[in-house]
């Protein structure tokens, strides 16, 4: 039995003006939480975590909400802890490449402050008008950029957590290099929130570009594609970004991003066109690399949407058992995959059959691997694992998990292994 | 050695054969501090195991029997890494030394902890692929010593430092059970625990097979030499390439004794100047000629006397030949000394600088200085002569000062060498009680006894999760390492 009425007197009086009764809206993968809390700042959304936590109250960490449905569905959720108002930019030191930020900042924001000294985070997103800092950490969303410039593992060097015991801990610091006690930025991100509520980070920044230019091209079948891949991978041109796109019935097609001097790029793109031969290669427009958020449009009842991970000499094999799949069960699909070997994917078809064909994908993945984690599926799909297996360390992410957590308080059963 | 220690040593040869095992006082000499020689502890034993399974059964002994042990890889750390704990042994990787797969297709390479960081380009170079972390020990240090430590280099302004080249680790846990974080692919699920392993000093066990990254060699590499009046002209130059929006792959800076001392120790033939900047930019030929050229000009604004661009590899590899060798050189100019690592905000060189020139006129104490400048990592190198009574607590207490100037700019204790044994006490000083709990409480899902590298890292460590019941001293209080809280 919940404790609420006298949780919420005590959260009234930590946060008196900022908590409300939960609405449709706040549900959570179908589960309707009870109340909303919105902290003014980090010490009141330790002091709220904290009485959640002794109080037995399953709470939901919340940036803009985007990305609210990626994992599993929570076993409980009592309390959504937002972000919101935690959205000050505190110091962007320009002239030291670094920046410090609340977990509430949209991504959009940030780079729209970095840029008046441009600078950028250097990586692209999904949904940067309402995804937060944050919400991006916790999901470890993974762009384009991933393949210059690392992950947001790579590009954060400074972070601060509430735990549900109420500690605000900070790890990292404000300088690029840093190896000074455990890389805990490096632990809560992608921790989908279920160790700590990310209340700021601290980036590296990179220089905007001076020039961009993106250019695309088609192969006539799977193998010619990775081949393309495999080649531009191995050779000395220095872009930023590769992408494959592909769905059902159409050829697959890529996208290679160069910013350099206006020289640098006239180079690159002689050395490119040599180095694909017969190829036809043209300049695109650079909204092609929207082309992983598009996978997201108007998704219906139908649709199920997955990340996956292979190794770049997997690519073919991977198109050619979608293409398999998708003739034999019956669903459309569309994928983007970079170079990194990070894709997602994008499935339409009847709930049974995504479910099998997911299986079967998930299983061929980690037979060489890989993974499949499925971030939005139909509401019939609601037992599917999101994570897949995690291998031999969980019990080892179990007990991380119930020395910050051991209430279980956080996102409790979203994660993988069934934190 | 009592009876009990005889049947430990027993049991641990039968794991390890006696090839595999130190135990006389005269071969344990070699083992009883790394690259930090002013720490020295003799252990119980060594052991030299040659797989993954002798490690997870010493392992499981030393559990057992609650006896700590430490990881060693070449023991070239210059924090006191790998100094043995005393009563317990250490486990040497040097003999798992095998390159175990290389898969060049999708740029990785398989690598057991005890072979040498220089051996993987070596392996990959044939195909124009190198391993980018370069610590300045490359040449002798082991991938697994770098992965305790997360190494970085001078070229990890562009590249990154060990933990962005690490993709998977294998791990003998201190219960001596066996799991594999991260792999070849990206993302795994779960927690990125071998993000927090990269890094943990041997406290969280030992890593006994590392997947890496590697790097297509660029097409081009062109190294400049700057000749500035001082540091402060050199910084500022530093701080207007960064500003025009360039990525350097490295970016070094010397001031005069270092200078003075390189080239006493490798003839590298650099200009007698104040400050010294070399800048290297790789990349295509197009591209890094256009921004050299702006480099180049940069440079001059800034005050440089003299701006040489270095031929031909050659030349290339005596320039970085010099400033690999600086921090040995020093012993050309002085019996001994203390190598610093400190962190600063880029902006803050100038203010730092002069307080250690204060510094070093105070205590009459020389400080050569040697940055990688790109990223704010200092290394101060103190000089003092061991012979003259207190000079070198003089020396060791100036060397804790200078990082006491960089925590006040708003930076960090250590940049790649680690924490260790020699910084542990400044770790309270960088963080709140808060955090160093919160990062004792993830070293207690690892190591809950305490068993690996027991005593690094943390000021105090703390006690993991005692269970209710009747008081028992825990072996570290006992010890008295630790205390209750």
């Amino acid at each position: 039995m919940l404790k609420t009425s006298s949780f919420e007197e005590n959260l009234r009086a930590v946060a008196p003006e900022n908590l409300r009764a939960a609405t449709a809206g706040d549900a959570v993968c179908g589960v309707l939480p009870q109340f909303v809390a919105e902290p003014n700042d980090e010490q009141q959304l330790a002091a709220a975590l904290s009485l959640a936590n002794e109080a037995g109250i399953a709470v939901i960490p919340r940036g803009g909400a985007t990305k609210l449905d990626w994992g599993n569905p929570p076993k409980k959720a009592d309390l959504i802890l937002s972000t919101a108002r935690l959205n000050r930019i505190v110091e962007h030191a320009w002239a030291d490449l670094t920046v410090t930020v609340e977990a509430g900042c949209t991504l959009k924001s940030l780079q729209k402050t970095l840029a008046q000294h441009g600078q950028r985070l250097a990586f692209d997103g999904l949904w940067p008008e309402r995804a937060t800092i944050g919400g991006v950490l916790a999901t470890n969303d993974s762009g384009a950029l991933r393949l210059r410039f690392g992950a947001l593992r790579d590009l954060i060097i400074g972070v601060t957590i509430a735990l549900p015991d109420g500690t605000l801990a900070s790890s990292g610091g404000k300088v690029v290099k840093n190896v000074a006690g455990y890389d805990l930025p490096k632990l809560v991100t992608g921790a989908f929130g279920t160790l700590g509520v990310i209340t700021r980070a601290v980036f590296r920044l990179h220089p905007l570009p001076r020039a961009a230019k993106t250019f695309s091209f088609t192969a006539e079948n799977f193998p010619a594609m990775q081949q393309h891949i495999l080649a531009i991978q191995d050779s000395q041109l220095a872009h930023t970004a590769l992408q494959i796109r592909c769905a059902s019935g159409e050829l697959p097609a890529a996208d290679i991003l160069f910013e350099a001097t206006d020289a640098g790029l006239a180079a690159q793109e002689s050395q490119l066109r040599k180095l694909l031969g017969s190829a036809r290669v043209e300049q695109t427009s650079e909204t092609i690399w929207n082309a992983r958020q598009d996978l997201w449009n108007s998704p219906t009842k139908t649709t199920l949407l997955a990340k996956i991970s292979l190794l770049p000499t997997d690519i073919a094999r991977t198109l050619n058992s979608l293409k398999a799949l998708g003739d034999s069960r019956k669903i459309n699909w569309r994928i983007v995959v970079q170079a990194t070997g990070i894709g997602m994917l994008r499935l339409e078809g009847e709930p049974a059959s995504l479910s099998l064909a997911t299986e079967q994908l998930r299983t061929e993945l980690q037979s060489r691997g890989g993974t499949l984690a499925v971030l939005r599926r139909p509401p019939e799909l609601v037992s599917i694992d999101a994570w897949g297996n995690a291998g031999d360390g969980v019990s080892l992410m179990h007990a991380v998990k119930h020395q910050l957590d051991p209430k279980n308080t956080l996102n409790a059963g979203r994660f993988v292994g069934g934190i | 050695m009592n009876p009990m220690e005889k049947r430990f040593l027993d049991e641990l040869r039968t794991v390890v054969g006696a090839r595999g095992l130190i135990s006389s006082p005269e071969e344990l000499h070699t083992y009883e501090c790394d690259g930090l020689t002013n720490f020295r502890v003799m252990p119980l034993a060594v052991l030299l195991p040659s797989d993954t399974q002798q490690v997870q059964a010493i392992v499981r002994v030393c559990h057992r029997e609650r006896i700590p042990f430490v990881a060693r890889g070449s023991g070239t750390g210059l924090s006191g890494g790998a100094l043995p704990v005393e009563n317990g042994v250490v486990i040497s990787l040097a003999r798992m030394n095998r390159i175990l797969e290389v898969d060049l297709p999708n740029a990785r390479v398989v690598v057991e902890p005890g072979v040498i960081n220089l051996d993987v380009t070596g392996r990959v170079q044939p195909h124009e692929y190198f391993y980018a972390p370069d610590p300045s020990s490359q040449s002798v240090c082991s991938i697994g010593g770098n992965v305790a430590e997360n190494s970085g280099g001078a070229h990890c302004l562009k590249y990154g430092f060990t933990t962005t080249h690490v993709l998977g680790l294998e791990i003998v846990l201190p219960d001596g059970s066996l799991v594999h974080l991260g792999g070849k692919s990206l993302d795994m699920p779960g927690y990125d625990l071998m993000g927090v392993f990269v890094g943990s000093e041997g406290t969280l066990g030992i890593a006994t097979k590392v997947t890496l990254r590697i790097v297509k060699r660029p097409e081009c590499i062109r190294t400049l030499l700057a000749a500035f009046p001082g540091t402060n002209e050199a910084g500022a130059a530093v701080s207007d390439i960064i500003a025009a929006g360039m990525l350097p792959a490295a970016i070094e800076m010397m001031d005069n004794l270092a200078i003075q001392a390189a080239e006493a120790a490798v003839h590298p033939n650099y200009p007698d100047c104040g400050g010294l900047l070399l800048v290297e930019l790789d990349g295509p030929v197009a591209e890094v000629e256009a921004l050299m050229r702006d480099v180049d000009e940069i440079c001059r604004k800034n005050g440089a006397w003299e701006v040489r661009l270095a031929q031909t590899d050659a030349e290339r590899m005596l320039v970085w030949k010099g400033r690999k060798a600086a921090f040995a050189a020093m012993g050309r100019i002085s019996p001994n000394y203390i190598v610093q690592d400190g962190v600063i905000p880029r902006t803050a060189l100038p203010q730092v600088m002069s307080e250690i020139a204060r510094l070093s006129e105070e205590t009459g104490l020389r400080v050569a200085n040697v940055f990688h400048a790109g990223d704010g990592n200092l290394h101060p190198l103190v000089l003092y002569d061991r012979r003259i009574a207190g000079q070198e607590q003089a020396a060791e207490s100036l060397s804790y000062r200078i990082l006491e100037l960089c925590l006040a700019a708003g930076g960090s204790i250590t940049g790649e060498h680690g924490v260790g044994e020699e910084k542990k006490r400044m770790m309270s000083k960088m963080f709140s009680e808060p955090d160093l709990d919160t990062m004792q409480r993830v070293r207690c899902a690892f190591d809950p006894l305490h068993l690996s590298n027991p005593t690094k890292v943390f000021p105090t460590p703390r006690l993991c999760g005692e269970k209710p019941g009747e008081y028992v001293a825990h072996p570290l209080e006992t010890a008295g390492i630790a205390e209750r809280y």
